[in-house]
């Protein structure tokens, strides 16, 4: 009986995303009054004792180079293996959460839902609020199996530390061939990841083209944001694909959103209206973006945004 | 080579999100139905593609759904599709849809399944992982690129912050989004011709369901935005710092 939480790592370190997993999953073995264990696979650099302060009381680890790159099939029989004696699983929803849970639930007939903002209500039955129709509504999902997944949705969940040791056991485990053979990686570095990012910078059409990114990428960087953009855009190759956000693309949920020269379409709504605060800089009043936002300045954005750009630098005592 | 393509049915990406009989059902009153974006443009013009490269291929199409799914199902098929399959069922859990298309492929053995990234709907990103594991073959998720050779196939999948490229052997199941194939619009002939096209109804196999839907929400609505004057910039620095704290 416990909660069992799926810590994914890139290059040796813990994601962002998987710490938010660690107390999504440290609460919700509170309110079934048992623990939270975590499973860590592949080798990894960092100090996975350093989950007991997001509240896990033991990780599990396959540590072998093998498990490196992920292969859906090898890494769901191992985590069967090792969620034996769980109740709950949990996943982040990022790219590997959404390879590998649903292949979870099949195995182990664990009623799963995936996109998962907040901590289930377990008064009556077991009921997981998650977000659909991109965004624009929640659904409350009752899991009738006695197994549950849950594959929480990124930057869903504040992070809460406290003090607390992990102990960190190396699990007997066989590792079963990969069907999957990796040939190359091709990772953004220097880059804020776009679903990870607390502020995110996003520029649409209304840019006119490329060369003006600056404008975007300048802000950003001071901010300490990621980058993003419309799909136009991304099909126009102003920018790459992986900065287009949208109901085609990807969905986002930052603290800060920032949109300048996007027109606010309900398809580019659906992948970022989930943000806590969103500001828009258009120079159309009608611009229908400006309903959806908590702060706006109705103005040319290349005459407004090198002008928020000094007054950011002013506010960090940069200027 | 014989390739299934998952198409699902969803509310046109405008539709007004509402949901009646006490918040427990979607309100599809005057909702128009478009096949799910990811089937449409990626992975259904994808595996039209590889038919296109080698006529020897032949692409099923298979959907869970009533009978009003059929028109999504005739538009895919007026895109291209040597035939369809309806499974004759209500979609509600995950795991009864995929245990129904894992079924449909076990009859036909296939040696390549292909679903969308997710339905635009409920978000589940589940289907396809669901499929390969009942199966007990490959999942690759994500995949933005393609490539067959013999049986070997050269996939490029989105990870967190980058890509991959893989090598994998058929059959496998493959979930498919952007980049995958550019999207197409079915012409006069392909429309014509999918009216004949063989549409076969089965009948659902007995699967438990796992979850269930409580009841739906909307969220709060936004209080209105506060608009700053474009002569005074480093005022909405200041909201952003001291009254949002977002900065
Ligand atoms: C099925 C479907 C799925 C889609 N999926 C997505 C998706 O995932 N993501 C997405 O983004 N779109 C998506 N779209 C497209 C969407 O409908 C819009 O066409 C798109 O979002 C518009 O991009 P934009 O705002 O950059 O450009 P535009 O609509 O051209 O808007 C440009 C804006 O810039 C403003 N502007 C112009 N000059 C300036 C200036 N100097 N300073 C300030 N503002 C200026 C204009 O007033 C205008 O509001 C989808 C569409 C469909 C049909
Ligand atoms: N009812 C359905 N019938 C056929 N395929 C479906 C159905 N529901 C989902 N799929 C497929 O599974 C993919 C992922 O759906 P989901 O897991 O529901 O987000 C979709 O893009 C479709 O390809």
């Amino acid at each position: 009986m416990s909660v069992l939480v799926f810590i994914d790592i890139a290059d040796g370190q813990i994601k962002k995303a998987s710490f938010e997993a660690a107390c999504y999953g440290a609460q919700t073995a509170a309110l079934l009054a048992t623990k939270a264990e975590a499973i860590v696979l592949g080798t990894c650099e960092a100090d996975l004792s350093v989950l007991g302060q997001y509240g896990i009381s033991k990780v599990h680890t396959v540590s072998d180079a093998k498990l490196n790159h992920f292969d859906s099939q090898v890494f769901t029989k191992i985590i069967a293996d090792a969620a034996a004696g769980a109740d709950v699983i949990v996943f982040s929803n990022n790219t590997t959460g959404k390879a590998i849970a649903p292949r979870l639930s099949a195995r182990l007939k664990a009623g799963l839902v995936t996109g998962a903002v907040a901590l289930p209500e377990v008064s009556a039955g077991f009921v997981v609020k998650k977000s659909v129709f991109s965004g624009k509504a929640f659904a409350n999902i009752g899991i009738n199996s006695a197994k549950k997944i849950i594959a929480l949705n990124p930057n869903a969940f504040n992070i809460t530390k406290t003090d607390g040791i992990a102990e960190v056991a190396a699990l007997n485990s066989e590792i079963p061939a990969a069907a999957v053979t990796v040939l190359s990686v091709n990772k953004v570095t220097g880059e804020i990841p776009l679903s990870e990012a607390d502020i995110v910078v996003s520029g649409g059409r209304g840019l006119k083209g490329p060369e003006n990114w600056g404008l975007v990428t300048d802000l950003a960087k001071l901010l300490g944001a990621a980058t993003a953009c419309s799909r136009p855009v991304a099909d126009i190759h102003w920018r790459p694909h992986h900065e287009h956000v949208g109901q085609t693309g990807l969905a986002i949920a930052p603290n800060l959103y920032i949109a300048i020269g996007i027109s606010g379409a309900i398809q580019h709504l659906a992948g970022v209206n989930r943000s806590k605060t969103i500001v828009v800089i258009n120079k159309d009043p009608e611009a229908p973006f400006f309903k959806a936002a908590d702060y706006g300045i109705v103005g040319d954005a290349f005459e407004v945004v090198p002008k928020i750009i000094d007054a950011v630098k002013k506010l960090k005592g940069m200027s | 080579m014989k390739i299934l393509i998952c198409i699902s049915k969803t509310p046109d990406t405008t539709a007004k999100i509402a949901f009646t009989d006490n918040n427990t059902k979607f309100a599809a009153d005057g909702v128009q139905w478009i096949i799910n974006p990811y089937d449409e443009w990626y992975s259904l013009v994808r595996a039209i593609e590889l038919k296109e490269a080698d006529p020897s291929v032949v692409l099923h199409l298979v959907n869970v759904g009533g009978a009003d799914s059929e028109p999504i199902i005739r538009k895919a098929l007026a895109l291209g599709g040597d035939e369809a399959i309806r499974v004759n069922a209500d979609q509600s859990d995950s795991y009864f849809t995929a245990a129904q298309i894992a079924q449909i492929a076990k009859e036909g053995s296939y040696d390549l399944i292909f679903t969308g990234k997710e339905t635009i709907d409920y978000n589940g990103s589940s289907i396809g992982g669901m499929i390969a594991e009942i199966l007990d073959i490959p999942f690759v998720s994500h995949a933005v690129k393609f490539d067959l050779a013999s049986s070997q196939t050269t996939i490029v999948r989105e990870i967190d912050g980058g890509e991959e490229t893989v090598q994998v052997n058929l059959p496998l199941v493959v979930s498919c989004q952007k980049g995958m194939a550019e999207q197409r619009i079915p012409n006069m002939k392909g429309i014509m011709g999918a009216r004949t096209k063989p549409l076969k109804v089965v009948e659902p196999i007995a699967t438990e369901a796992l979850t269930s839907v409580v009841a739906f929400d909307l969220p709060p609505a936004k209080a209105g935005v506060k608009l700053v004057s474009a002569d005074n910039p480093e005022e909405l620095v200041r909201l952003l710092s001291e009254e949002a704290k977002a900065i």
